[in-house]
């Protein structure tokens, strides 16, 4: 494995964005003023850098953030404190480009349109490139992720789920975006497909540098596509390093437990602790000190005061026991 | 096990669903055994059969949208295609019971868990309101849940999905049955409760003696649960066998692609191993071998269709392929 070498390689490439202590909380249930009751607190402080040309994974359970982090950087919700910053694109010119490729290609390409219009949406919508190359766009791009350009003119329905998702990735590059999110992009899929779509985007990648997002609850998929993996916990990173070193040697408490908790192939199921609490704690009021402790076997002094992500960047850990 | 009677005895079973054109047969010929007491895995993609073989066996496909052209289908030894509805009233719950994928689909929104509970329970036993409640809550203690009496009043909306999977898989064993069916049971949790309810599952199935058949796409899951697999392809068996030698030892040319698309398979950021090509549209089979256009190994016999035959004599380990039965690696 050269994974030394992808590294040193995403080490010396500029970081296109950086997140400083990102907290966002949704308001919940209004009194009579209006004034909110309480807040779920989504994210609560992720310190985060992202470099160009890398796959960066994130993993975790439902209710850890992944989606609201994804929903961030795409800018369809605003930090309540923090900031994220952009590197200054070259041209110089305005907001960042971020494009997004869903879970459920089925609901996330308009059934209305031909499958032209949809790919070249982005640039439609940012009003960068003339009209009446619109096609030409879309049929280059359709032609990199492996659409015939006879198929230019049909609409959504008459793909198979696996060529859905290949327009979404279309779509996603038709803009030359900065990062590509992929939000679960395979696990609406067979698996023969999948197959297929991970290489398509590992191909992408080499050819045009590009920069992904990889959100996933697919510890396997994470581990084949990232460079560097964060794994998140209620709103909070608690293990961020490369992929190699996070999850095959997982430091951090709650690595451990979901990654022990992945199926393997011809590894028989073990029958212990049956019982172990499996439930993420509520994001309304937030646990005191580690927000691991209470599922943690290694719970000791100095975990009721909050944890710090520890350590240099191959391998950093929200643990004062494992840092 | 093999001369006990199977609790489940599909036979060449094949089914269409009437369609406009042309009629969609979602099953050709489905052969599949379930002895008491055994976890039988079905893995196949999507459109492969496994969940019209899953509802069938329960009756659960609406009535008149689909058509059995051959083939014949028992449970405990009753013919399950002719049984009348008061007889599946009674079969369905009692000697054989379902999970769904989705839980909370699965309840019903705007009842107590105790009033769902209780009702499958009354339906089927003689007992009273007051001995059903206990029963319930001793149910719902053997899953591991702290609290029976405050779920069982609590609506499903309440509970978290682990927690709702938990309550189907008490409710499935609530009479006891010789034969589960869990439809992909896992694939709306979490890995770190999948991985519970899985162990909470066998636990329980394997005290009670209780088959179950579990219907995935996962074939990690499968690896690691099932005791025998079938891989399904096209409404129509491809393979089966002892989990661990289908596993280690795939036969048919598709298994063998399943198993290496897996991302587990390969270094990271090497190239997965694809199936080329899609899944057939059922609705205009080739007659031939389904798999034929997507085999790397296809050959001019591969347009006459193969029956699924022992390797090597072994009536447990069967593959359907015209390829000669390859030597153990």
């Amino acid at each position: 494995m050269n994974s030394a070498v992808i590294h040193a390689v995403t080490d010396m490439a500029p970081e296109i964005l950086r997140l400083d202590d990102v907290r966002v909380r949704f308001p919940v249930s209004n009194d009579w003023l209006g004034r909110p009751r309480g807040y779920a607190h989504a994210l609560n402080g992720i310190d985060l850098q992202v470099r160009a040309g890398e796959t960066l994974g994130i993993v975790g359970e439902s209710g850890c953030g992944k989606s609201t982090l994804a929903q961030l950087l795409m800018g369809l919700v605003a930090p309540s404190s923090g900031t994220l910053n952009w590197a200054a694109r070259s041209e110089g010119q305005g907001s960042s480009n971020v494009q997004i490729v869903f879970q459920d290609p089925q609901s996330s390409l308009d059934p209305r349109l031909p499958i032209w219009k949809i790919i070249t949406e982005p640039l439609y919508a940012r009003g960068h490139a003339p009209r009446g190359q619109m096609r030409d766009i879309a049929a280059r791009v359709a032609a990199q992720v492996g659409i015939r350009a006879e198929y230019l003119d049909r609409f959504p329905h008459q793909f198979s789920g696996g060529q859905r998702q290949r327009i979404a990735i279309a779509r996603a590059l038709s803009s030359d975006p900065d990062i590509i999110v992929l939000d679960e992009p395979t696990s609406a899929l067979d698996i023969s497909v999948q197959a297929q779509i991970l290489n398509l985007l590992a191909e992408l990648q080499r050819a045009r540098n590009l920069t992904y997002i990889l959100i996933s609850h697919n510890v396997s998929v994470v581990r084949h596509m990232a460079d560097r993996v964060a794994v998140m916990y209620l709103g909070q990173i608690v293990e961020l390093g490369s992929a190699a070193q996070v999850l095959e040697q997982p430091r951090h408490p709650y690595t451990r437990l979901l990654l022990e908790a992945v199926p393997r192939l011809g590894v028989p199921l073990q029958a212990e602790q049956v019982a172990a609490p499996t439930e993420l704690p509520g994001n309304r009021r937030l646990p005191e000190g580690c927000f691991f402790r209470e599922r943690c076997s290694l719970c000791t002094a100095g975990c009721e005061k909050p944890q710090a992500l520890l350590g240099e960047e191959p391998q950093r850990v929200r643990c004062h026991v494992q840092g | 096990m093999p001369t006990s009677t199977p609790v489940l005895a599909i036979d060449n079973l094949s089914l269409e669903f009437p369609a406009y054109k042309n009629n969609v047969k979602a099953l050709n010929g489905v052969t599949l055994h379930v002895n008491p007491g055994e976890i039988v895995g079905v893995v196949g993609e999507s459109g492969s059969g496994k969940s019209v073989t899953a509802m069938l066996s329960m009756r659960l496909l609406p009535e008149r949208s689909y058509r059995i052209t051959a083939g014949s289908l028992s449970m405990l030894d009753r013919d399950m295609l002719a049984a009348s509805e008061k007889e599946l009233l009674q079969i369905r719950g009692r000697d054989a019971a379902m999970i769904f994928q989705e839980p909370m689909t699965a309840l019903n929104p705007t009842r107590r868990i105790g009033r769902q509970m209780l009702d499958v329970i009354i339906h089927h036993q003689k007992i009273s309101a007051a001995e059903a409640r206990l029963k319930a809550i001793a149910l719902l203690h053997d899953m591991h849940i702290a609290s029976p009496e405050q779920v069982l009043d609590s609506y499903p909306f309440e509970l978290s999905g682990g927690m709702r999977q938990r309550v189907m898989i008490a409710l499935a064993f609530s009479c006891e049955p010789q034969l589960l069916i869990a439809d992909e049971p896992t694939t709306a949790l979490d890995v770190t409760v999948q991985r519970q309810v899985l162990l909470l599952l066998r636990e329980k199935a394997r005290q009670k003696g209780t088959a179950i058949l579990l219907i995935t796409h996962d074939m990690a899951l499968v690896s690691q649960f099932c005791d025998r697999v079938y891989v399904m392809y096209t409404g129509a068996v491809v393979e089966q066998g002892l989990t661990a030698d289908v596993m280690s030892n795939p036969q048919h040319p598709y298994t063998q692609g399943l198993l290496s698309g897996l991302p587990e398979m390969v270094e990271p950021g090497q190239p997965l191993m694809t199936i080329p090509g899609q899944v057939p549209n059922l609705a205009a089979l080739p007659v031939g071998c389904t798999f034929a256009e997507r085999c790397a190994h296809s050959m001019p016999i591969c347009a006459q269709r193969p029956s699924l035959n022992p390797i090597n004599g072994n009536e447990q380990r069967k593959s359907a392929c015209w390829l000669p039965v390859k030597e153990l690696s």
